[in-house]
């Protein structure tokens, strides 16, 4: 690996690191939040946006720019803290989350936060938005590309499953679901609650490129997301393998954590924790 | 007897004629290509029509994506599967996220009569009345069908037509324009003023004629858009009349019963009649005789607007 990559890496760690101390402590101000789901996700978040999308926080409209879609609405504090991060609005706002008429909601609206591009909260409704999305692409002959962060729970809605017969049947090469497969949903892991496995099985059946990698190996990410192509004419699913909690030891793994707001003294541990963790 | 047409092919020579001026415009389909009547549109524009097979939700989560990506679909399915089984993505991916989306409820209300309940879309106004930011539009006759959808296509924002597939007369003239949440008064009348939409509008006027026999001049109001409601025109109607009937082919829970009611009663209460379908489920038999079942005829628009006189002079 080059020394340029090896910098890329330790950057995007350390801007990880960053955003998940601020989330807590927004997640802490606001005593809401998905903490769990937020950190399973945040690497994934942080690789699209500072190293694969092609988005401008100046022109947040721009129609030649990268849509991504957050399908896992819940998870809006990751979004909210890498957005702010890229620009699309002051990260002194992230003091509003959640409260009273700040456009900063437990859940993205697009037509308040620069940046969404999706109003998400009911599970399952970011896949048929992402295929319209490649769709519009497609016709225009545009070379934009879509992407999708799902949850892994939230496949057990059925419209995803229609997307995804869609999406294959239409041949969207230029749209990329990225599965957050943190095994925990709510209450329960996935396998206990409503059987996902064999995930990548199924993906493949249904006519995907299919792609497996660990959602915080920032050089796996890498690797798989700055490649343009896997395979011509397939829609491309990647499923990150990632920790609900990920970079809290006692929040990591533990379904507890899915929106539990840690009290100040937990909150201080996992600031601790975070502030020490030596990355790159 | 005068000439009826179905809304239908006017509906989708107004898409193809829309189409042909902004290239924008796609159409997205749930294997309804048939129904809609838009193969001519899949002849013209090919590349222009997305089908994306029997499912709803991912039909409305698509078009939202697809005007994400600056397109103007038009969603064309029969009303009771578009409005019922993708109301989440109706509220959320298009009103809430005010997508350019254009939702086309085909064959509602009673059309599929004998196909029974499963089929009949008799709540759709219901459902997407309650959502905010959706524009709600139920066209009378062809020419308020076309220039439904050259609105729809002009404006931005998620809108909801109530397409039918039952034959109807032209009521308007041929120099009328349709305006979003304007009401079109087609007869004028100061004993009673019945307020209908769709495929009811024809039979109110009906109605109105065979009142004049008895004696009683009925005002006819077409409320072509249910959302947002043309409430001066409501309030109109109840101070020159005094007295209102409302006709709908749809339950009579939440549809344009119930949204003239809301006006009438908070600004100047008159009594009323709501007549449409009374909170069943319809028996089994073709449009026309379930029509008549529950009293959706000119003779029973009559009957309760004399019922509805006498009731108010014996207060």
């Amino acid at each position: 690996m080059t020394q340029d990559r090896e910098d890329q890496l330790a950057a995007l760690r350390r801007k990880a690191n960053l955003l998940r101390q601020r989330d807590l402590v927004m997640i802490q101000r606001a005593g809401m939040g998905h903490i769990g789901g937020d950190f399973s996700a945040l690497d994934i978040l942080v690789t699209l946006y500072f190293a694969v999308l092609r988005v401008d926080p100046q022109h947040p409209d721009a129609p030649d720019r990268d849509r991504f879609i957050l399908s896992k609405g819940h998870c809006a504090g990751a979004l909210y803290n890498t957005i702010a991060e890229v620009g699309f609005f002051p990260t002194s706002e992230l003091e509003t989350f959640m409260k009273p008429l700040s456009r900063l909601n437990g859940h993205p609206d697009r037509t308040k936060v620069p940046g969404v591009e999706a109003s998400t909260g009911p599970l399952g409704h970011g896949l048929p938005i992402g295929v319209g999305a490649a769709l519009a692409a497609r016709l225009d002959g545009a070379a934009w590309r879509t992407y999708v962060l799902t949850g892994d729970g939230e496949l057990q809605e059925g419209s995803n499953w229609e997307a995804a017969m869609a999406a294959a049947h239409y041949g969207l090469d230029n749209l990329t679901v990225i599965i957050d497969r943190n095994r925990l949903q709510q209450g329960a892991p996935t396998e206990d609650t409503i059987r996902l496995e064999p995930l990548a099985d199924k993906w493949r059946a249904f006519g995907w490129a299919v792609r497996e990698v660990d959602g915080h190996d920032y050089a796996a990410l890498l690797e798989m997301l700055q490649s343009e192509s896997w395979e011509p004419g397939r829609p491309r699913c990647l499923i990150a393998y990632t920790h609900k909690g990920q970079g809290v030891s006692f929040m990591c793994d533990n379904v507890d954590w899915h929106h539990r707001v840690p009290t100040p003294e937990e909150a201080e541990r996992a600031l601790q924790e975070l502030r020490e963790a030596v990355y790159g | 007897m005068s000439q009826l047409y179905d809304c239908r092919d006017a509906f989708a020579q107004a898409l193809e004629e829309a189409a042909r001026n902004d290239p924008r415009i796609v159409v997205v389909i749930n294997d309804s290509l048939g129904s809609s009547k838009l193969k001519g549109f899949k002849t013209a524009f090919p590349q222009r029509l997305v089908n994306v097979g029997i499912a709803e939700q991912n039909m409305v989560g698509v078009a939202a994506g697809l005007a994400n990506g600056g397109k103007i679909p038009f969603v064309s399915g029969a009303s009771p599967f578009l409005t019922a089984r993708a109301l989440e993505q109706i509220k959320v991916d298009l009103a809430y996220s005010q997508a350019n989306v254009k939702l086309c409820g085909m064959s509602s209300g009673l059309a599929y009569g004998e196909l029974g309940p499963t089929h009949h879309s008799i709540e759709d106004l219901a459902w997407t009345r309650a959502i905010a930011n959706l524009t709600v539009i139920v066209p009378a006759d062809p020419l308020e069908t076309a220039q439904a959808v050259h609105e729809a296509a002009r404006l931005s924002g998620p809108f909801f037509l109530r397409i039918s597939r039952m034959p109807v007369p032209q009521v308007h003239p041929a120099d009328y324009r349709f305006r979003l949440g304007k009401a079109s008064w087609l007869r004028q009348g100061s004993d009673v003023a019945l307020i209908a939409t769709g495929v009811m509008v024809a039979r109110a006027l009906e109605a109105a004629a065979l009142l004049a026999n008895d004696g009683i001049e009925a005002a006819v109001i077409n409320m072509a858009t249910i959302r947002p409601l043309d409430r001066e025109a409501v309030i109109e109607a109840a101070r020159r009349s005094g007295a209102i009937v409302t006709v709908e082919e749809h339950t009579v829970y939440g549809g344009l019963g119930g949204a003239v009611a809301e006006v009438v009663v908070t600004t100047y209460p008159v009594p009323m009649r709501i007549l449409g379908v009374p909170g069943v489920f319809a028996p089994t038999g073709s449009p026309e005789y379930l029509l008549e079942h529950f009293g959706l005829t000119p003779a029973g628009i009559r009957a309760a607007a004399l019922e509805l006189l006498k009731a108010r002079a014996e207060q």
